[in-house]
């Protein structure tokens, strides 16, 4: 299996800014104008973008000021000063805090544990399945990845049925191990296709036994792994902490992760709050938009490998 | 099914061996301390959430020895503290109480056999002199009540923009007489410049205004009797009724689906709409606006709806098996006395169920609807599970989002129909 | 025999967790959700005895379950074909060379990181449906652009409502498709290129039998990514409209099946899902394992 793993190919894209330089196309009615390049290409900036204006500047917009009219404006006052001794813009983001920072706290006590532990088992499912040619292998890979394509609506009524059944508490505990499971085809696609990109010689383990193998595991593959970790935590991460749908059918706002908190917020409450419900959205999306920004290369790398093969 | 079930279930230790968490409910509730009450409602936030607040210092001063412990679920109008209840009954870890609309909504529970009768409790405190008889009828199934209501609300209220009618030429302070006289109305209000006259919201408010244009052509009894199948779904009366609707579908603003029942009052605290139909929990978007009843907005009921009073309850109820069952009883022996129902209604706005109540310690729209009640015919609200039970209810939610979609009488008089017909059957 | 376990043991054990989770928490659970399916189990009290097909019977023939399929066909639909086109463009542009790129690339990809039910409450926003003074949103910008013909009400729309809602869903994966197309065009040999160029062939020809046969597999994965990500679409919908009828797709519907407790109807809608999801999923993952045989 010599063809690049999904992991080289997220590097490949990373890695070929310093090499996209030089214009393929030349001469030909293909080749677009330098400038009509670049128009397009800040033409989609903008269009990409524009949602993010609108949470920015509704965010800090008291209430007062949120009208149809000025929608798209900026906002008509600092943030800190307020209508007629009403709320300032500033009060939406302590609304928005209040409402949501519990949740964001169980959030992350959800979210990294999720990651570690189905990081951990893919790691080690993706080791063998990549190293040990037994009968059939390569059909359990395929029974294993069928899980990671089901819309989880196939197994969410038996699934808050055996919740209720075994008197789980409707909090993340629940939820960690649900988590855990589902990611589970996916963080041994990772692992798989990241062990299959390491050099055999290095390891020579298809002539190992099992005890060998286990040894290599630890000594040898499980340092050279960072980077497979890295993509398959992150993946998790960001799907666990985005993740409503099992936070809906196994968890309530009272325990339940912050896309119920921040949904609550937004729909919830009896009388809408724009402002609120915009600085809520963006105070939710901020740890997986650091993750994104911070290691973004390893997170293309995550959704790279939702392609099984390429 | 069940047994298999469980023999899956046994396997998920291995997975509850890996995070080491413990289950059962995790809400400070102890079964063997019998000083404690764990109420279990949706009241999270604003008035609601003062109203308990009121409710549960009348509680204590009542009952100074129980600790009340509160369970309350926030979010999604009810529909999340819903879910959640369900699994807690489901897995026999019931509260001591919980919240439900009265009604039929609580029907699935006494099928299900997860509610006590309360028939006992309202003989010993004497609830059926103080409840209005036909309160009391509504909440009566096969002869038990299973549920005691905390406060009441009415759902064929018509609120109006004052201003924009008398810019029409209409007085504002005569109701129409009937449905049709209203059309009339709403076609003035058009032709004086309003586009849509008539605010409506999401799916739900659809419901209502479908299900107050079935009491006005239908009357009380006539209404009554679309729930236990004596008028038929596809009668001359819920024909014209249909018809009546879709007239008025024709002034509503066009992104009403998107709107919860608030931005549509708000239509009509913004003058950019006359009338909106909605319960009285309205009152605390016009007043928060600063609105005076009388002078910029004014109530009445739904053209062609008065002398009928179209209830809605919340109300608490005594799970089979609940820890503190003593407690529960006292629980609801508070909220059904003339404190309790006065410490909880003045604060949350609704009106106490209790006919006894002083109306002087209400306000001025509450009066007028503590007087309706004491004295109107009373029905069943549909949109809020007071009529039908859920699953009845959610497929006639969905019949009349698809009318507003596609506009076709007959296609919802049949989707009625054949809601009605898998609900009864 | 010792050997055996020497050799057998340690990756069984590896394996093993793994392998009995995912044999109960996807299969077991898919069976007894066609169990479930299969009962009448319509409320909290039912027993639930067995009555085979009939919940599938009913479903397929009642209105409201085909137009919540409907609405999900009008859906990926839009969604694919606006993931593709966008993704592709993208990709093509960035592929020529440009300055910044990484920059470029990190903008329309940002929104992948961004929960649904975040994007959902600005996008309940742009989309909302009110038009002339109460306008807001994308209506309002049409507005000052002076494109008032433009507005419409996005998702109150009967039937095309659902290429609305599919508009956030593009926005938000888009940037995925592209970065799959840029890595299948970085991994075109360079040498192709230019020996097809060499023979004199148009840049057209160089597309039409270098390019595109190359991007084919690519296209294919993406294609698949997208639609079973468009099946499983719940959570921007209950952002965006809650679950009410116009916007209704099988698993709002089963949502709202499951919380007025009529276990079997939510259980017989997520297995049409299931088969829905399995018609093309199952084909797409024999013919990677095959590959995978072949080149192994």
């Amino acid at each position: 299996m010599s063809e690049a793993t999904q992991t080289d190919l997220s590097s490949g894209v990373a890695a070929s800014s310093s090499a996209g330089g030089a214009p393929t196309g030349k001469g030909s009615q293909f080749v677009l104008g330098r400038t009509a390049k670049y128009a397009l290409l800040l033409f989609f900036v903008i269009i990409v973008l524009m949602p993010v204006y609108v949470l920015l500047v509704t965010s800090f917009k008291p209430p007062a000021d949120v009208n149809p009219e000025s929608s798209w404006g900026l906002p008509l006052r600092w943030p800190w000063e307020s209508v007629n001794g009403g709320p300032t813009g500033f009060d939406n983001w302590i609304t928005a805090w209040d409402a949501l920072a519990p949740a964001l706290g169980r959030t992350f006590l959800l979210a990294i544990p999720a990651a570690l532990i189905a990081a951990m088992l893919g790691s080690m499912n993706g080791f063998v399945l990549s190293r040990w040619r037994f009968p059939h292998a390569s059909l359990v890979f395929t029974l294993i990845l069928f899980g990671m394509f089901i819309p989880y609506q196939a197994v969410l009524t038996p699934l808050v049925q055996m919740k209720t059944d075994l008197g789980l508490p409707s909090n993340i505990s629940t939820l960690l191990i649900v988590h855990v499971i589902y990611g589970l085809p996916i963080c041994t696609l990772i692992f798989r296709n990241y062990y299959e990109g390491i050099p055999i010689e290095l390891m020579e383990a298809s002539r190992m036994d099992g005890a060998g193998m286990l040894r290599s595991y630890a000594s040898i593959v499980l340092p050279l792994s960072l980077p497979g970790f890295v993509v398959t935590i992150i993946w998790q991460f960001t799907s666990a902490w985005n993740d409503y749908l099992f936070a809906l059918f196994l968890t309530d706002v009272q325990g339940g992760p912050v896309s119920l908190a921040l949904n609550n917020l937004a729909q919830g409450a009896q009388l809408a709050n724009y402002g609120a419900a915009m600085a809520g959205a963006l105070i939710a999306s901020f740890p997986t938009l650091l993750v994104y920004i911070i290691l973004g290369k390893y997170f293309i790398g995550g959704l790279m490998s939702g392609s099984v093969k390429s | 099914m069940r047994k298999r079930m469980s023999i899956l279930a046994g396997a998920l230790a291995v997975g509850l061996a890996l995070t080491g968490c413990s289950s059962g409910g995790s809400n400070g509730s102890d079964p063997d301390n019998p000083d404690q009450v764990e109420v279990f409602t949706w009241w999270a936030s604003g008035s609601e959430k003062a109203g308990l607040d009121a409710l549960v210092k009348e509680f204590n001063s009542q009952y100074p020895d129980i600790e009340f412990i509160n369970a309350a679920v926030a979010g999604g109008a009810g529909s999340n503290a819903k879910a959640a209840l369900a699994s807690r009954l489901e897995s026999d870890n019931p509260p001591d109480t919980f919240q439900a609309h009265a009604g039929a909504e609580l029907s699935d529970y006494i099928a299900a056999e997860q509610i006590q009768d309360l028939s006992g409790l309202y003989e010993d405190l004497g609830l059926n002199e103080v409840f209005p008889a036909d309160l009391i009828d509504r909440l009566t199934v096969d002869g038990k009540i299973y549920s005691v209501p905390s406060n009441i609300h009415r759902a064929n209220v018509t609120w109006v923009n004052t201003e924009v009618l008398e810019s029409a030429g209409i007085d504002p302070t005569k109701a129409p007489e009937s449905i049709d006289a209203w059309i009339a109305d709403l076609q003035k209000v058009k032709d004086s410049g309003v586009d849509a006259p008539l605010a409506i919201g999401t799916e739900w408010t659809q419901m209502q205004l479908l299900e107050n244009v079935l009491i006005a052509d239908l009357g009380a009894d006539g209404y009554a009797g679309l729930w236990d199948g004596s008028t038929a779904w596809d009668s001359d009366g819920v024909k014209t009724a249909v018809d009546h609707y879709d007239q008025l579908m024709d002034f509503v603003n066009q992104d009403y689906a998107g709107l919860d029942w608030d931005a549509a009052s708000q239509i009509v605290i913004d003058g950019n709409a006359a009338y909106n139909v909605m319960g009285d929990w309205a009152e605390a978007a016009f007043t928060q606006a600063g609105q005076t009843w009388g002078t910029e907005y004014t109530t009445w009921p739904t053209p062609g709806t008065d002398g009928v009073f179209d209830f809605l309850a919340d109300s608490f109820t005594l799970p089979v098996g609940a820890p503190h069952e003593q407690a529960a009883k006292d629980w609801l022996t508070t909220i059904s006395s003339a404190e309790g129902q006065k410490a909880f209604n003045t604060v949350k706005g609704s009106i106490p169920a209790r006919t006894d109540a002083d109306p002087a310690d209400y306000g001025e729209y509450q009066q007028s609807a503590m007087e309706s009640f004491a004295n109107d015919t009373i029905v069943s609200s549909l949109a809020h599970g007071a009529a039908a039970p859920i699953a009845w209810s959610s497929d006639i939610s969905s019949a009349v989002g698809k009318f507003g979609s596609d506009r076709d009488q007959d296609a919802l008089i049949s989707a009625l129909v054949s809601a009605a017909e898998s609900a009864l059957s | 025999m010792r050997k055996g376990i020497r050799n057998w043991g340690p990756p069984v054990l590896l394996l093993a967790p793994s392998l009995v989770l995912v044999a109960i928490f996807v299969y077991g659970l898919i069976f007894a959700n066609i169990q479930t399916s299969m009962t009448d189990r319509h409320s909290l009290a039912s027993e639930g005895a067995f009555v085979g097909f009939q919940n599938y019977v009913a479903l397929l023939t009642e209105g409201r379950f085909l137009h919540s399929l409907l609405n999900l066909v009008v859906f990926t639909v839009v969604f694919i074909a606006g993931t593709m086109i966008f993704g592709f463009i993208w990709a093509w542009l960035l592929d020529k060379g440009v300055n910044a790129e990484g920059v470029f690339r990190s903008v329309y990809l940002f929104p992948m990181a961004v929960s649904f039910v975040a994007s959902g409450v600005v996008w309940r926003w742009l989309l909302n449906s009110a038009e002339g003074d109460r306008a807001s949103g994308l209506n309002r910008m049409l507005q000052t652009f002076g494109l008032d013909f433009l507005q419409n009400s996005w998702w109150n729309e009967p039937i095309w409502g659902m290429a609305a809602i599919a508009m956030p869903a593009i926005w938000q994966l888009s940037g995925y498709i592209m970065a799959l197309f840029l890595a299948g065009f970085r991994g075109i040999p360079d040498e192709l290129r230019e020996a097809a160029r060499m023979d004199g062939a148009s840049e057209w020809k160089l597309y039409r039998h270098v390019i595109f046969p190359q991007l084919s597999p690519i296209a294919l994965s993406a294609l698949i990514i997208v639609s079973h990500m468009s099946l499983k679409v719940f959570d921007l919908i209950m952002a965006v409209t809650k679950a009410i009828y116009q916007t209704e797709v099988p698993a709002t519907y089963m949502w709202v099946a499951l919380t007025s407790n009529d276990y079997a109807k939510a259980s017989a809608i997520a297995t049409v899902l299931l088969i829905i999801a399995s018609l093309f999923i199952i084909p797409y993952l024999i013919h990677t394992m095959r590959e995978e045989k072949r080149s192994s």
